[in-house]
């Protein structure tokens, strides 16, 4: 077994590409499913990790910018670390990811 | 009560009373001179018991002898005594000359709750808090214990041993727990009731007497601690809410030559209300505070399991709750009932991909749980399924249970 890294990012391009709250509600169901799937097959490595969803960017010349949107077409939706025997399998849990119904994609790293 | 039965009796509900107050006087490293003087009090009683009679009062009559007992033996251990008994008396503001043991109920649950406290070190395993517990704070022997681990007395009595001479290796102090303490050592203690409870619940004794005593126990101390302002916390509420959940179904999950009889199966009209309601009010009392334990989970699980009546709500709740359970924690058992919620709330095809997906192919639940998936949905799989379970389950009572759902089948395919 291996370690994984994965990140769900998803097009923001403006504060107002937020999900409504609606539709929040809506995908709560579908993450908590995911994740409570993969927990039971013992596959997540730790507990999830909330992450405030604005954030800051430093730039290249030390500006600090709030919010990732400004500047970056694409920004992290989360990550989580799951274990899997390798990418193709990584990547079979991954497709479960309900951020791929938003539009989004899920990076996958090993850890090495 | 008779007199055969009285000792026994007494026994169970004071032995552990006396004793925690002695070792709570006397510090962890005179366990054994506790249990001593206490095991010797009872032995006076038997003794005087059957030539004179049964004493009109005899909790007052065993007090009264473990009390002169004490001071006998302060008086002949000049060691002891020297090096004792001036700290007793510093501690409880005796008089100079006379130790006096403090069998209040007050002193007798502060005792308990000190004990509980240091039983729970960390640096002894479950198996031996459970066993210690059972042994010195519910006053089980070590034949009982022996009876409810299905192991051999001697296991019980090594384990015990070794417990005990570690707790005084370590010379942990009996005392109250204080608010600074709780945190780090409150989790300890939780855990070994919520084992102490599983214990006597889903014990593979068939004694089901023994079993019940275990289980109440587990109450009662879990009690001690919400009665405790300093331990009255939301995780000790949760818990104690989970319990009564649980403890409400003793009467309908067994039947009557000793089979577990499941969940749907069960007649709810067995189910004691009493308890649910007390599950009811003790979940709402935990339900403050900012730290959701598995326990408060556990306890909402148990809660929607008190609707009988299977719905949509019922099952999205207990399915999300399990959801969140694991992410919290891993454990084989919760990602099975996790995959059996999901079948309930969203189908059988959905549960039985995710079934597939656990691998836990040494276990008989989990072949259980696909037989069951697969029933209905294609008979002959679940049939192979439950094959398999009924090889890999040890228990008599777990084999009678999948035999069961055979039957059921084979009667359906004619």
């Amino acid at each position: 077994m291996n370690e994984f890294l994965l990140i769900f990012r998803r097009a923001f391009k403006s504060p107002e590409d937020q999900p409504s709250p609606e539709m929040l509600q809506d995908s709560i169901k579908q993450w908590q499913d995911w994740f409570g799937g993969i927990a039971a097959q013992d596959r997540l490595v730790r507990p999830l990790q909330r992450w405030d969803i604005d954030g800051v960017i430093v730039g290249a010349e030390g500006n600090v910018i709030n919010g990732p949107y400004a500047e970056i077409k694409e920004s992290i939706g989360g990550l989580i670390l799951i274990r899997a025997k390798d990418y193709a399998e990584a990547a079979e849990i991954a497709k479960g990811c309900p951020i791929l119904a938003l539009g989004g994609n899920v990076e996958i790293r090993m850890a090495v | 009560m008779k007199e055969t039965a009285l000792i026994p009796h007494l026994f169970r509900t004071e032995y552990r009373k006396i004793c925690s107050v002695l070792c709570f006087l006397f510090g962890i490293e005179h366990i054994q001179t506790a249990e001593d003087i206490v095991s010797d009090t009872f032995l006076t009683a038997a003794e005087t018991w059957s030539v004179k009679g049964i004493p009109e009062n005899p909790v007052a009559w065993l007090y009264t002898v473990a009390k002169n007992k004490t001071k006998n033996f302060l008086k002949h251990n000049a060691v002891f005594e020297q090096k004792l008994s001036q700290q007793i008396r510093l501690d409880s503001q005796l008089h100079q000359d006379e130790v006096d043991l403090d069998l209040s109920d007050k002193n007798i649950n502060d005792s308990q709750l000190a004990m509980m406290f240091t039983i729970c070190d960390p640096a002894i395993s479950k198996q031996a808090q459970i066993s210690l517990a059972l042994n010195l704070l519910c006053g089980f022997g070590v034949q009982e214990i022996a009876d409810g681990f299905l192991t051999g007395k001697d296991t019980v009595y090594k384990r015990l041993k070794r417990a005990k001479e570690k707790l005084k290796e370590r010379g942990i102090k009996i005392q109250q727990p204080k608010r600074s303490e709780i945190n780090e050592r409150l989790e300890t203690v939780l855990t070994a009731l919520y084992l102490l409870f599983s214990e006597g619940y889903y014990s593979v004794s068939n004694d089901a007497t023994l079993r019940k005593d275990v289980c109440a126990e587990a109450m009662r101390l879990n009690y001690l601690l919400i009665e405790n302002k300093i331990t009255d916390v939301p995780a000790v509420n949760a818990l104690f809410s989970l319990i009564c959940f649980h403890a409400s179904r003793f009467g309908a999950r067994t039947g009557e030559s000793g089979e577990a009889i499941l969940y749907q199966d069960q007649d709810e009209t067995l189910w004691d209300r009493t308890l649910i309601e007390q599950g009811i009010y003790y979940l709402n009392r935990a339900s403050k505070g900012e730290k959701l334990t598995k326990y408060h989970l556990e306890a909402a699980i148990a809660y929607w399991h008190t609707h009988k009546q299977d719905s949509m709500e019922k099952w999205e709740n207990i399915l999300q709750l399990y959801n969140n359970l694991l992410i919290l924690e891993y454990s084989p058992i919760v990602a099975m009932n996790r995959t059996f919620a999901l079948a309930k709330a969203v189908g059988k095809q959905e549960a039985i991909k995710a079934a597939e997906k656990l691998g836990l192919n040494d276990n008989h639940l989990y072949f259980s749980l696909l037989g069951n998936l697969y029933m209905d949905v294609d008979d002959q799989k679940a049939l192979q399924h439950f094959h398999t379970a009924i090889d890999l389950a040890t228990t008599w009572a777990d084999k009678k249970m999948i035999e069961k759902s055979i039957k059921k089948i084979m009667g359906q395919l004619g």
